[in-house]
């Protein structure tokens, strides 16, 4: 981590070559890609790009965008806690095999996880006909995004608490307990601030996932403007109608996003590896 | 179940895993196994069918073939940005590392609008690109080209903190034994960063194999030549053809939990390697 040591570090002007390579080929693959969102939305000007947040179907695209985290987020985060709570806490058969469970979502394309949702509630789904009958439509519809969502973030809270919570051992819950602490009172004075930043980074990736998932919700949607398009379905609604402005301005919006979780990540990340040194886990970097 | 749970005195163990268990089914096993209840109303012959079908078998050689591809390219470029993070000291490295991790926040339609902007023959980077007669938007390579921004973040986050752990004393023993740098990358370095390198890629070929988002603008989709899995996957399903959509599906799903497992397993190793070595 400290190249003062030149005796075991490469030449000085290998650094500056492999420095060069790395930077330019980050440069080409990550920048460029991301100036250009903000190029396409500033192209006819600024005042093209803000009058182009006065497209109804663009608003209803935000407002959507935010119900489904302000839905998704939450029930994740619950189920989050308990899970990671359930397994670094107590011991119990079949601990492992749960926690692969838990994982299943990443390893599923996201047009198959909207797949799933379309076989079970869709017109020749499971559930179809009876829903049918009693006129509740969750594909094509509010519900059926609501769904994809939760199942594509599911794993995510889960998956940065459940380490932490291992690391943190369960002494001081036991210490509270044997003290006359009640479940509700350990979690909140003992355990939640403990795993705080933890939270913190688990919902700034859940929700940045919620906002920006595209296939699952795409294969779920039905795309029926100013309905059932969130904001990314937005974009490629717009970009297929060659709204090259429009679509890179509703794309900007979800760099602005996308930046502000880097941003928030970082510093969260920062504060989780501080919690983990304390507890005297390892430091990793995911 | 008659293990010494009783020695735990924190509270709340059948309401969490409880909840967590009902839940889980809920919202990922239940849907999950419908998907496999549905294809199993699919006879051999219609799978026969489906699967050999010209347009599906070149979808998943090109599926195959890219994220393979792409991931090789992840393997030697994540590789050297893990080790430029780590190593050397620079101007703008910090933030350089978190925007590392902008392929995972970056929602998959944008960057799909991105790449095929910047790589179409207007772009900054195809524009200078089709002059030397090289086409990436629209054919194969572009795949490819999403398919390494997708992986990235993959290949280096896993390599990254391997390298960080290593210890430093036995590359100082080896250059005072007379060894030379690339000596000490060859022979002490690179295999102990060998088996997180594997579990990268393949983390990033499974993510691959299954992203759509990000592949669908700058791909063309063109049937036969620039067509991945989801893709027919989606237009089996806009073609109300749920048989053939669930088929193919099933077969991604089987493929994702074997990868799955192979990567449990290779993480399994990396870290019975890491640990060995200290």
């Amino acid at each position: 981590m400290d190249s003062k040591q030149a005796a075991v570090s490469e030449p000085r002007w290998l650094q500056w070559v492999l420095i060069a390579a790395a930077v330019g080929f980050l440069f080409l693959l990550l920048f460029v890609p991301l100036i250009t969102v903000f190029a396409g939305a500033l192209d006819q000007g600024i005042k093209a790009y803000l009058h182009s947040f006065a497209d109804p179907d663009t608003l209803f695209a935000i407002r959507l965008t935010l119900l489904i985290a302000v839905i998704a987020v939450p029930l994740n985060l619950t189920f989050g806690v308990a899970a990671s709570w359930a397994i670094a806490k107590f011991d119990f058969p079949g601990k492992q095999l749960l926690t692969t469970l838990i994982d299943l979502p990443f390893a599923v394309s996201p047009v198959v996880s909207g797949l799933i949702f379309v076989l079970l509630f869709g017109k020749n789904g499971w559930f179809g006909p009876w829903l049918q009958a009693h006129d509740i439509k969750i594909i094509f519809a509010v519900p059926g995004i609501v769904l994809a969502t939760i199942f594509i973030t599911f794993p995510m809270v889960a998956r940065e608490l459940i380490p932490l919570m291992e690391e943190q051992g369960k002494e001081e819950e036991e210490a509270a307990r044997t003290l006359g602490a009640n479940g509700w009172r350990i979690f909140w004075h003992v355990t939640l601030p403990n795993i705080k930043w933890g939270v913190l980074y688990g919902v700034i990736l859940t929700n940045a996932r919620a906002m920006g998932e595209f296939g699952a919700v795409s294969v779920v949607s039905g795309h029926i403007r100013g309905l059932t398009t969130t904001l990314p379905l937005q974009v490629e609604i717009l970009y297929n109608d060659y709204s090259y402005v429009q679509a890179f301005a509703a794309a900007s919006l979800l760099c602005f996003l996308a930046l502000i979780t880097l941003a928030a990540k970082a510093i969260v990340q920062k504060r989780v590896d501080r919690a983990r040194k304390n507890a005297g886990g390892p430091v990793s970097g995911t | 179940m008659a293990r010494k749970r009783a020695a735990s005195v924190i509270p709340g163990f059948g309401l969490t895993l409880g909840y967590t268990l009902l839940y889980l089914g809920l919202v990922v096993l239940i849907p999950l196994s419908a998907t496999f209840v549905k294809a199993a109303h699919i006879t051999w012959p219609q799978l026969h069918d489906i699967l050999l079908d010209p347009q599906v078998l070149a979808a998943f050689r090109l599926s195959f073939t890219a994220s393979a591809g792409a991931a090789l390219v992840n393997g030697v470029f994540g590789l050297l940005v893990a080790w430029v993070l780590v190593r050397y000291q620079f101007p703008g490295r910090g933030f350089l590392d978190s925007m590392v991790d902008l392929p995972f926040a970056l929602p998959t339609a944008v960057a799909g609008i991105a790449l095929c902007t910047v790589y179409a023959e207007t772009g900054w980077i195809g524009g200078p690109l089709s002059k030397l007669g090289i086409k990436v938007a629209y054919t194969q390579f572009g795949v490819i080209v999403a398919l390494i921004f997708i992986g990235l973040p993959f290949v280096v986050r896993t390599v990254q903190p391997v390298l960080e752990d290593l210890d430093k004393e036995v590359e100082e023993a080896a250059t005072s034994l007379g060894a030379n740098r690339w000596q000490i990358f060859r022979r002490l370095i690179f295999p102990a960063v060998l088996p997180s390198l594997f579990t990268g890629l393949s983390l990033a070929f499974a993510r691959a194999l299954g992203e759509y988002g990000s592949v669908i603008f700058i791909s063309g989709n063109m049937p036969m030549k620039t067509e991945i899995v989801p893709l027919i996957i989606v237009s089996k399903l806009e073609q109300y053809d749920y048989v053939g959509a669930t088929a193919v599906a099933c077969i991604m799903l089987v493929l994702s939990f074997a990868l799955l497992l192979i990567i449990n397993m290779m993480q399994r190793w990396a870290g019975a390697r890491t640990r060995g070595g200290h």
